[in-house]
C-alpha cells in the first residue's frame, strides 16, 4: 500500500510528474546513448590505430622505434617465423614488413612518404588494405614495379592509375636509391593523413630497391579476440633474445591514444555527474513544490501517528518510483537509438575536417559499455534519491499544528 | 479510571510582538467512556487544549498524562506512537488523504500499526458499515459529501480502539441535520464500543448531546457540568 500510495500521489499532478520524468528520461538517454557514441568513437580510433599497420603486437629490432633506419632491421626472418609459429595461439595472423621513409615524386610534385614493403596476401589479412578494399589492382607478390597509394596522395600528385611514381630512399650502403613504380591501385583509409602517408610495394621490390636480403623492419601480429595481448607479448619477449628485439603491444605503440583512453573513463563519469546536476535541480525543485502543496496532508499524517522518518520514507518512495520509471523509459529510448545506428553508424565526415587529426573515424558506430550503462543508472538512482532527501526532510519537519492551521 | 489527566497547563503564543495567553493553568481529568464537549467562545483555547492533549502541541508548563503515560519525557517519535495506538483525531475539515478511497483511508492507520492486509480490509469494512457507509468503500474523499467524509474520519479514528477520540469542531462544516446524524453515530459508538469522545464546539446541539460539558473562557475553565441521565 505504501507503493500504491506513492504511485497515486505522483499522478496527482500529471504535469509536474511529466516534467520530472522528461528530465530523467533525457538525462539517462543522453548518458547512455551519447556515452555509447563517444565509446564508439574511441573504439573506432583504436580500431583505426590497430588496422593502420599497428596490429595487436609488434616486434622490432632493438632501437628501431627510436630510429627507424635500415640498420635497425631484423636479419633473421626464418628464426622469427619459427618462434612466432610456436608461441602464437591458434587463429593468430602475422606479417612482416620493410618500412622506410622515402620521398615520392612525379613530374610535378614530391612528398615525404613511408614506403612499406609487404607480403600482399598476409598483409590483406591483418590491415586495412587488400584486394576488395582498393580501387584498381592489389599487389601481387611477384610484382616488382606495382605500387598502391592513397587517394589523397593521388589527388595531391594530380595523377591516376597507370602513371609512374618514383620513390627515393637511403639503401643499406647509405646511398640514395631510387626506383620507378607504376600506380596500380588506390586505397582509401579512415583518415586522410593515412592516405597521404603510406605507399605500398611488394617486399621483393623493396628488397631490390634497398639492396636488402633477408631483412625486415617489423612484424605485426593480430591475435584472436579472447586473448590477452600483453600476456602473449610477454611470452614472445621471453623467447626472443632481449638485446636484439623489442616487443610492444598496441597500448604501448599508441601511447597517446592509450593515455587518452584512460582519461576518457574519468571524463565520462564527470560528464554523467554534470548531466545529473542539471537533472537534480529539477528533481529537488519540483519535489519541494509538491511537498509544500501537501503541507496540510503531512500535518494530518503526523497527527495520525506517522513518525517523521516514515514521512521521509514516503516522499522518497515517490521519487524512487519516478526515477525508476524515467530510467526505464530513458534506457529503452537510448537502446532503441543505439540499435537504429548499429548497422550504418553516423557519418560525421561533413561535420569536422579537423577531427581527422585526432584519429576519429568518419563513421561512428555506437558501442555499448556495460559498465557505463551501469554507472549512468547508478548515478541517477543513487544521487536522485539523495537529493530527494532534502524535500522529504522538509515534509517531515512540518509540525501538525502549523500544517493543519495552514489552509 | 482517568484516561486524560491535565494539571496546571499554561500555553502562550507569540503573535508578532504581542503575547497571547491561550491557556492559563487549566486542569482537566477525563474518565474512560466519557462523551465530553469543550465549549466556549472563539479564541477561548479549545483547540489549543485538544492539541496539547493529543500531543500535537506542547504546553509551556503543567503536565499531561494520557493512558498513564506522561508527555514530559516523550520525544516526537514516542508521541507519534502514542497517537497511533491510543488517540484518534477528527478535525473540522480536510481529514482524509485525497488519493485514498474511504476504505483505504480507514486502513491506513492500521497499515501504520502493522496489521496484516486481510485483517485491515475486514475491519475497515465492518467499521464503515457501523458508521453507515456500507456501499461507499471505494469512493475517494472528493466523491463523498462533507457528512460522509466526517463519518469516514470517525471510522478511522475509532477503528483501532483508541483510548480517546479528540474531535475539534467535527460538525462545524455540516448542516444541522447532517451534524445530528454524525452525533448520533458517535453516541452509538460511545455506547456500544465504549469509545471516549472529547469535542470542542460552538454548537448548541453538540452541547446537548454531551454528557459532560466543560465551558472554557479565556484559557480557564468557567464551568464543568456533568449531566445526569
Ligand atoms: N499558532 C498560533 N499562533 C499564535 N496564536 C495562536 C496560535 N494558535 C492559537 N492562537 C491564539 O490562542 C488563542 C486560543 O486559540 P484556540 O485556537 O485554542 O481557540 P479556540 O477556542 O479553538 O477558538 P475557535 O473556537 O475559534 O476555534 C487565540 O487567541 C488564538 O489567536
Ligand atoms: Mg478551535
Amino acid at each position: 500500500m505504501h507503493i500504491h500510495l506513492a504511485w497515486r500521489n505522483i499522478w496527482r499532478n500529471p504535469r509536474r510528474t511529466t516534467v520530472i520524468l522528461t528530465a530523467v528520461v533525457i538525462g539517462i538517454w543522453s548518458m547512455v546513448f551519447l556515452g555509447a557514441l563517444m565509446r564508439g568513437m574511441m573504439t573506432g580510433m583504436i580500431d583505426n590505430g590497430i588496422s593502420t599497420l599497428t596490429g595487436d603486437i609488434q616486434v622490432h629490432h632493438k632501437g628501431y622505434r627510436n630510429d627507424p633506419v635500415i640498420e635497425n632491421s631484423m636479419t633473421n626472418p626464418s628464426m622469427l617465423k619459427k618462434i612466432l609459429n610456436d608461441t602464437l595461439p591458434n587463429g593468430s595472423q602475422w606479417t612482416a614488413r620493410i618500412r622506410v621513409n622515402a620521398v615520392a615524386n612525379n613530374a610535378r610534385h614530391y612528398s615525404g612518404v613511408t614506403m612499406v614493403g609487404i607480403n600482399p596476401a598476409q598483409e590483406a589479412k591483418i590491415s586495412f588494405i587488400g584486394p576488395e578494399r582498393i580501387q584498381g589492382k592489389y599487389l601481387d607478390s611477384m610484382d616488382h614495379h606495382g605500387i598502391v597509394i592513397g587517394r589523397e596522395l593521388l589527388e595531391k600528385f594530380e595523377t591516376r592509375i597507370g602513371k609512374k611514381l618514383v620513390l627515393m630512399s637511403q639503401d643499406t650502403n647509405q646511398e640514395i636509391a631510387s626506383r620507378a613504380f607504376k600506380i596500380i591501385g588506390i586505397f582509401t583509409a579512415e583518415m586522410k593523413a593515412t592516405e597521404k602517408q603510406f605507399v605500398f610495394v611488394t617486399m621483393s621490390a623493396a628488397e631490390k630497391m634497398l639492396k636488402l636480403k633477408n631483412t625486415i623492419s617489423e612484424i605485426s601480429i593480430i591475435i584472436p579476440e579472447n586473448h590477452n595481448n600483453s600476456k602473449i607479448a610477454s611470452d614472445i619477449r621471453e623467447v626472443l633474445p632481449p638485446k636484439d628485439y623489442e616487443v610492444h603491444t598496441w597500448q604501448e605503440l599508441l601511447h597517446i591514444l592509450t593515455a587518452y583512453l584512460e582519461m576518457f573513463d574519468q571524463f565520462m563519469y564527470i560528464w554523467f555527474v554534470v548531466v545529473f546536476i542539471a537533472m537534480g535541480f529539477g528533481i529537488v525543485n519540483t519535489t519541494l513544490m509538491a511537498v509544500y502543496e501537501r503541507m496540510r496532508e503531512f500535518g494530518l499524517l503526523k497527527a495520525l501517528g506517522m513518525k517523521p522518518w516514515w514521512i521521509v520514507r514516503s516522499v522518497i518512495y515517490e521519487s524512487f518510483l519516478l526515477l525508476i520509471m524515467g530510467m526505464a523509459i530513458g534506457n529503452l529510448l537510448a537502446f532503441a537509438c543505439i540499435h537504429a545506428l548499429s548497422k550504418n553508424g553516423i557519418d560525421l565526415s561533413y561535420l569536422a575536417e579537423g577531427a581527422d587529426y585526432f584519429g576519429i573515424s568518419r563513421i561512428i558506430f555506437p558501442d555499448i559499455f556495460f559498465q557505463d550503462v551501469l554507472v549512468a543508472n547508478l548515478v541517477v538512482i543513487v544521487l536522485g534519491i539523495i537529493v530527494s532527501i532534502y524535500p522529504a526532510v522538509r515534509a517531515a519537519r512540518f509540525t501538525p499544528v502549523e500544517a493543519l492551521a495552514h489552509i | 479510571m482517568n484516561i486524560v489527566e491535565c494539571t496546571e497547563i499554561n500555553k502562550t503564543y507569540q503573535q508578532g510582538k504581542v503575547e497571547v495567553q491561550a491557556l492559563r493553568g487549566i486542569s482537566l481529568n477525563i474518565k474512560k467512556g466519557g462523551f465530553i464537549a469543550l465549549a466556549g467562545p472563539s479564541g477561548s483555547g479549545k483547540t489549543t487544549l485538544l492539541n496539547i492533549i493529543g500531543g500535537l502541541d506542547h504546553a509551556d508548563s503543567g503536565t499531561v498524562n494520557v493512558d498513564g503515560q506522561s508527555f514530559d519525557k516523550m520525544n516526537q517519535s514516542q508521541l507519534a506512537n502514542l497517537r497511533l495506538h491510543s488517540i484518534g483525531f477528527v478535525f473540522q475539515s480536510y481529514n482524509l488523504i485525497p488519493v485514498l478511497s474511504a476504505a483505504e483511508n480507514v486502513e491506513f492507520v492500521m497499515l501504520l500499526q502493522g496489521i496484516p492486509a486481510a485483517e485491515r480490509q475486514g475491519r475497515a469494512r465492518t467499521i464503515l458499515d457501523d458508521v453507515g457507509l456500507k456501499d461507499k468503500y471505494d469512493r475517494r474523499p472528493a466523491e463523498l459529501s462533507g457528512g460522509q467524509q466526517q463519518r469516514v474520519a470517525v471510522a478511522r479514528a475509532i477503528v483501532s480502539n483508541p483510548s480517546i477520540v479528540l474531535a475539534d469542531e467535527p460538525t462545524a462544516n455540516l448542516d444541522s441535520k447532517t451534524g445530528q446524524g454524525l452525533l448520533e453515530m458517535m453516541k452509538k459508538m460511545n455506547v456500544e464500543k465504549k469509545v471516549t469522545f472529547v469535542f470542542s464546539t460552538h454548537d448548541q446541539m453538540v452541547m446537548d448531546y454531551a454528557r459532560r460539558l466543560v465551558l472554557i473562557h479565556d484559557g480557564l475553565i468557567d464551568n464543568d457540568l456533568v449531566k445526569k441521565n
